[in-house]
């Protein structure tokens, strides 16, 4: 299926839960979706055998400037051979998603890195907590405004 | 290394100081706690392969801190792993010594600008008696490494106070 076609599936299926889309133009075409809506997106986009995602490659954090974070998630086919990407739109006060780790197991530590890195709370996830910083470290590293610490456990950290 | 064993013409009895003798044995089978973190370790690794061999120097990877004498730490340290350094060097009973391999554990290396998680050298947490620059060393940097640390202990004296 070309992206249009995904997109019409989508639109129809879920109506006002997909908010934009970005189909030509682009090396990768994309579909926002609404945060709380994405689990069944992603259900129907497994689930439905024209679309047939079965494999999650990529579940990524961004952090667009402004107090402005997101997901993206890459998903592929290999039953249909067509990749597409979603995108979520999220704020710093409003940081909640919903996981797709009972859709694809992958999720798990994709979505955790995400928490790690960004703050992002993903909703329903089984085992939320951090996966490459220490269980007590202060802070999301990989937001634009995160400043080093001067101390962690007595170890001074800048050089 | 080869003072006392040289001395052996006539008889079989050598007559040495006990600096001298401790000196040498400790010096002649350093058994090395292997602690590869990062890519310093397959330097390492390849320095006690076949071809630039450590088992001739008497060094033997021993996989506990117990049983060892010295730590080579070898590969970037971060702030996770650094509480669990100490408490490895801590379980490491004396004479301990410190061999700091490659530029990421003397002084941070490549991450000491914007390396949030990085500790910038491992001598902030541990005292350290060879440092190795290099990134990585090649293996002949490694073994002159560990020479100079056996010229340390050679110098080293009974009567001496050891600090840390």
């Amino acid at each position: 299926m070309i992206p249009q076609e995904i997109h019409d599936a989508l639109v129809s299926h879920f109506g006002n839960a997909i908010l934009d889309a970005k189909l030509e133009g682009v090396f990768d075409p994309f579909i926002k979706v609404a945060p709380d809506r994405i689990k069944d997106v992603a259900q129907f986009l497994r689930d439905n055998e024209a679309t047939a995602f079965n494999v999650l490659m990529c579940l990524s954090g961004v952090d667009h400037t402004g107090g402005k974070l997101g997901v993206v998630y890459h998903l592929h086919s290999m039953r249909r051979n067509h990749k597409i990407v979603l995108k979520v739109d999220l704020t710093v006060e409003q940081p909640h998603c919903h996981s797709v780790e009972s859709v694809w197991k992958t999720a798990n530590w994709h979505e955790r890195e995400a928490y790690d890195m960004y703050g992002i709370i993903f909703d329903g996830h089984p085992d939320l907590r951090r996966i490459l910083m220490p269980y007590d470290w202060e802070g999301h590293p990989l937001r634009k405004d995160f400043q080093v610490p001067e101390y962690y456990n007595g170890m001074k950290v800048p050089y | 290394m080869g003072l006392l064993d040289q001395k052996f013409e006539n008889s079989n009895v050598i007559i040495t100081s006990m600096d001298n003798l401790l000196n040498w044995a400790r010096l002649s089978s350093l058994w090395g706690m292997q602690f590869g973190l990062a890519c310093c370790a397959i330097e390492m690794m390849a320095t006690g392969a076949s071809h630039y061999d450590f088992d001739r120097f008497g060094v033997f990877f021993r996989g506990t801190p117990r049983q060892s004498d010295v730590m080579i730490v070898a590969g970037t340290v971060t702030l996770k792993m650094a509480s669990r350094i100490k408490t490895l060097y801590d379980q490491m009973s004396e004479p301990r010594y410190v061999i700091s391999m490659g530029s990421c554990s003397n002084c941070g290396g490549p991450y000491w600008e914007h390396g949030y998680h990085v500790l910038k050298g491992v001598d902030r947490i541990i005292p350290v008696d060879v440092y190795v620059p290099g990134c990585p060393p090649r293996p002949e940097a490694l073994m002159e490494g560990l020479m100079k640390l056996q010229e340390k202990i050679r110098s080293e004296s009974l009567a001496k106070k050891k600090t840390a």
